[in-house]
């Protein structure tokens, strides 16, 4: 990045409007100016409903749309046609394993892990429980290091799909994929990824990785919220049925039967969220200006100096992976104060930072904590946010007197 | 800024919470949580000839929680069940004496709702 984050951050208008120390990325990323521009130059200069439309407006939302949809595809290394348009990683997930409700043959086994997001965890507990499938599960380590090894030694002959988390919303874990998409392959299991908290944080190359289905959301990514993307491969998606069905997705209908039109529109049924889609085109073309060797290396460094400052604050325990293999999150506990109450002095000290079990509740079952504080760096963040956090900490100590 | 929230007492309802145990064979033991922050309690009361004789909880959660769910036993002690029944949400705030944010008042009303539900099955 040849511009300062001083600079960068004149491109996200919220820090003229607010002085809060955000460090709540891993909840949502704030947005930059030019993806609400895109946003809202196309309700005000050519709003219309995609495809079909014969005039002009019509024809350039499908244009942008369709564009996004490129720009996306080319941002996480696969064909425009693998880009299926969601209303975020949790339809993604759901979407996925309702398709693999219909793929799969009941029985054998599925492998995911502790880490997992309840968006991951909870369909496919259901597709397990469903499809009469043995639901195995790979434990976490309790110094928050990704365990590849673990997932390897999981999958066995009766594997039929294993689920992975790229990057842990918790303690930032980042898990070698492709080690486990090997694996899982060698027994002819299908992959699929929630890249939510990985996405536009590290590069992430779904052909590269050969994972057979990805997803994520926008508003993590600098991205509008209420869009997402489903990845398959394409020759997967060909044979799948799809979860919704309705306007727009159709070749032909009868008042008996109906035949789908090609992939990915046989996914996105209904009109979809197309402000949203161009909005994240905007976010990957912004994110690839920045670089994401960029980002990432910034990330580590405010993730190294967190670590460093907080985990010298005498009560204070980290959840938090390796700088090497971490995505930007550092979560933690006080002892004897609640996060609730934590997070609630650090908001009126003007930090902004998540408490709770961030939908991974399983997570911290495993790690020993009924709930934690997270804060989380983006590319906006800055050392002297980490500083107004540790003070922030302090202050709560003093508050509680511990 | 918050010492308006964490006043002294209910730090100290926290550090210290009151009728904080198990209570051997009660008349209702009642889990009560907020799935959105994992705030886990178990409220235990013992009821005799329409009154509250006993009432305890165990549990984890944060300051707020703690110090509503000590100050509500405290306060539910030797009361009828007809007129704890009649106690309202405004009573927990009036125990807390500081201002609940619409952000807090699940932590706030986390043993409020559970003493609810456990009177209500009571017939």
């Amino acid at each position: 990045m040849n511009i300062t984050i001083e600079q960068l951050k004149k491109g996200f208008s919220i820090f003229k409007n607010s002085k809060t120390v955000y460090l709540d990325s891993a909840a949502t990323s704030l947005t930059p100016h030019k993806v609400v521009q895109v946003v809202e130059k196309y309700y005000e200069e050519y709003r219309a409903n995609t495809h079909r439309g014969l005039y002009k407006e019509a024809e350039r939302a499908t244009k942008e749309y369709e564009k996004a949809r490129e720009e996306v595809a080319r941002f996480i290394g696969a064909d425009a046609r693998e880009v299926v348009f969601t209303g975020g990683a949790t339809l993604s997930s759901n979407m996925i394993m309702g398709m693999l409700e219909d793929f799969l043959e009941n029985g054998g086994e599925v492998v995911s892990g502790v880490i997992d997001h309840h968006a991951l965890m909870l369909p496919l507990q259901r597709l397990a429980r469903r499809k009469n499938m043995l639901h195995e599960y790979v434990d976490v380590t309790s110094e928050c290091v990704p365990d590849e090894d673990a997932f390897v030694r999981a999958i066995t002959a009766k594997t039929r799909l294993v689920g992975v988390t790229f990057a842990s919303n918790v303690t930032g874990a980042i898990l070698d994929v492709k080690k486990i998409t090997e694996a899982a392959h060698k027994v002819s299991a299908l992959v699929v990824v929630d890249a939510t908290a990985a996405v536009g944080h590290m590069d992430v190359n779904v052909h590269e990785l050969d994972v057979d289905f990805l997803f994520f959301s926008g508003h993590k990514m600098c991205g509008p919220t209420g869009v997402g993307v489903l990845y398959g491969k394409h020759e997967l998606l060909e044979k799948m049925e799809p979860p919704l069905i309705g306007g727009g997705m159709v070749s032909d209908v009868t008042l008996g039967n109906a035949e789908w039109t090609e992939v990915p529109e046989k996914f996105e049924a209904g009109t979809q969220h197309i402000a949203g889609a161009i909005g994240l085109g905007e976010a990957v073309r912004f994110l690839d200006s920045v670089g994401l060797e960029t980002v990432q290396k910034h990330a580590r460094e405010l993730t190294e100096y967190a670590q460093e400052q907080l985990g010298a604050v005498e009560g204070v325990t980290l959840y938090s992976a390796p700088v090497e293999k971490n995505v930007g999150i550092v979560s933690f506990a006080l002892e004897g104060v609640h996060p609730h109450d934590v997070a609630e002095i650090l908001g009126k000290e003007g930090v902004a930072v998540r408490a709770g079990h961030h939908c991974a509740l399983p997570l911290h079952s495993a790690l020993g904590i009924p709930a934690s504080t997270r804060a989380s760096f983006y590319l906006y963040n800055t050392k002297d946010d980490v500083d107004a956090l540790v003070r922030g900490v302090k202050k709560v100590q003093q508050v509680f007197n511990v | 800024m918050n010492e308006d929230l964490y006043k002294q007492h209910i730090l100290d309802h926290n550090s210290a919470p009151r009728n904080k145990e198990v209570l051997e064979n009660p008349t209702i033991e009642l889990p009560t949580k907020n799935p959105s922050c994992g705030d886990s309690y178990i409220l235990y009361l013992n009821v005799k000839g329409g009154c509250i004789e006993k009432a305890t909880f165990t549990g984890i959660g944060c300051a707020i929680s703690q110090a509503a769910a000590s100050l509500l036993t405290e306060k539910v002690k030797g009361m009828t069940v007809e007129h704890a029944k009649k106690l309202t949400k405004e009573d927990v705030y009036d125990l807390l004496k500081v201002d609940i944010s619409s952000g807090r008042e699940k932590c706030a009303l986390l043993l409020f709702n559970g003493l609810q539900e456990a009177l209500g099955s009571l017939e």
